[in-house]
């Protein structure tokens, strides 16, 4: 479904990402885990090229993508994206953040469009919210419409940027239970979070990033019950 | 003394009297402000979008036309817009009088969306481009329509000060507001009144422009739907 070659980022001096190699199989979900400034968000953004990496490739679908690739905006249709922030759409209200990519992306009509959108509202439980603001409802709320919208697009694979981390503690359940259903119907995921919990309980896969690299990778079984490495088992008792 | 005869003679009785003969001047200050604004948004939305591109084919001609504009005052840039064009390829004096405003308000009317523009939080760019939406796609629906709301209370203080501008056109022989005050004092030695009519013209107008952006101000923000 996705594999990374090789990926290197560079911010200035700062060597962010080393050497990344990583493949992501159909249904999948990739839990990304490690401290702040380890590269996991960076990592995740490149795929869906918000981020330059300076060297190395993507491939998606089987299509080798570099950031000099033209029709980027064509590619990144088939990958959706969760941020920690939301950025909804103040402007519009949530069925029109909703339809939007299908509108003007994929030129749906907006009948169909709204159609689809209902059935995504309802997949998060927001239907009944469709016709007001994003200012007038909750975070966790703001965080199920935006997995709505990205999910709209029929997206080969969703990846989530720290979900839950601008959250209330009290919402954070409905958005994991959201992602929860999400990994269940089998859509290829990846994950950046905190929720150790949700780690173990949904990941097929876990990823742990220090300092630009991985580290270690395995099952959350592996990951969180027998850790190899040093640095991931002193990662693993700081936060556990 | 001087000073008290001058005062003894500024006769306020008569403007009423006068008053009516100033309206055609004012619906020239009205046409003058309107096109000066109209031209000056257009070239502002323009010049605002080459200004933050990341292109210096776009970038540099803009930062040169802002600079030079506001470099330089209104009023020579109305006498050389009026003497270039009107000499150079017959250009009426009206017009050339629109132009010359509307190309002094873009300058300043570019740097206001430029900000506001740039005011308009990253991750909302961010969300666009992922949904697959194309760099214009992203200005056009997800930028602009939060842009221009930020840019409404400058844009209307620049509309203000356009319409204010606009008695510069005088020196193109306009015969807006303040030309007219100048040509009948000249003829009725009124000069203090003649000018108060003018002035009452330009606070009338200047007092509905001002209400009018407060009210969509006030309106705009009933509607902030901020995440």
């Amino acid at each position: 479904m996705i594999k990374v070659d090789k990926l290197n980022k560079w911010y200035g001096k700062h060597h962010v990402l080393k050497n990344i190699n990583l493949e992501v199989e159909p249904s999948e979900v990739l839990v990304i885990i490690g401290s702040s400034g380890s590269g996991k968000s960076t990592l995740l953004r490149c795929i869906n090229f918000l981020e330059k990496a300076q060297k190395g490739t993507i491939t998606i679908d089987g299509k080798v993508v570099t950031h000099g690739s033209r029709k980027l905006h064509l590619i990144r249709r088939d990958v959706g994206m969760v941020f920690q922030h939301f950025n909804l759409f103040p402007h519009m209200t949530i069925m029109n953040n909703v339809i939007e990519g299908l509108t003007q992306v994929k030129k749906v009509p907006k009948d169909e469009a709204i159609e689809l959108g209902k059935q995504m509202l309802d997949k998060v439980g927001m239907l009944e919210k469709a016709d007001t603001y994003p200012s007038m409802i909750s975070g966790g709320q703001k965080q199920r419409v935006a997995i709505a919208r990205a999910l709209a697009m029929y997206p080969k694979i969703m990846l989530f940027d720290e979900p839950t981390s601008a959250l209330d503690p009290e919402l954070v359940g409905d958005v994991l239970e959201v992602m929860k259903k999400l990994a269940n119907d089998g859509m290829t995921m990846m994950v950046v979070t905190h929720e150790m919990g949700f780690a173990r309980e949904v990941a097929d896969r876990v990823i742990y990033m220090d300092e630009g690299k991985i580290i270690e990778q395995g099952t959350p079984e592996e990951i969180f019950n027998n850790p190899k490495n040093d640095r991931t088992k002193e990662f693993l008792s700081r936060i556990l | 003394m001087k000073g008290e005869i001058k005062i003894m003679e500024w006769d306020f009785s008569i403007i009423p009297e006068y008053f009516t003969f100033f309206l055609p001047a004012a619906f020239m200050t009205i046409q003058v402000t309107f096109y000066g604004i109209l031209i000056g948004v257009i070239l502002g939305l323009l010049f605002s979008l080459m200004r933050i591109s990341k292109y210096k084919i776009l970038n540099y001609p803009a930062k040169f036309y802002i600079w030079l504009i506001r470099g330089t005052p209104l009023l020579l840039q109305i006498i050389f817009i009026y003497n270039g064009l009107v000499n150079i390829i017959s250009l009426d004096k009206l017009p050339s009088a629109f132009i010359a405003l509307g190309i002094h308000n873009g300058a300043y009317i570019a740097e206001i969306f430029r900000g506001s523009i740039q005011s308009v939080n990253r991750g909302q760019k961010e969300a666009g481009i992922s949904l697959g939406m194309t760099q214009w796609q992203v200005m056009r629906r997800i930028i602009l329509p939060q842009a221009f709301k930020s840019a409404v209370p400058p844009l209307s203080n620049q509309f203000i000060i356009a319409l204010k501008d606009s008695s510069l056109a005088s020196a193109a022989a306009v015969p807006e507001l303040l030309l007219k005050a100048k040509q009948m004092a000249s003829s009725n030695y009124r000069y203090m009144e003649m000018l108060t009519i003018a002035a009452i013209y330009y606070l009338i107008m200047t007092s509905i422009l001002t209400f009018v952006a407060n009210m969509i101000e006030k309106r705009l923000k009933v509607s902030d739907h901020r995440v």
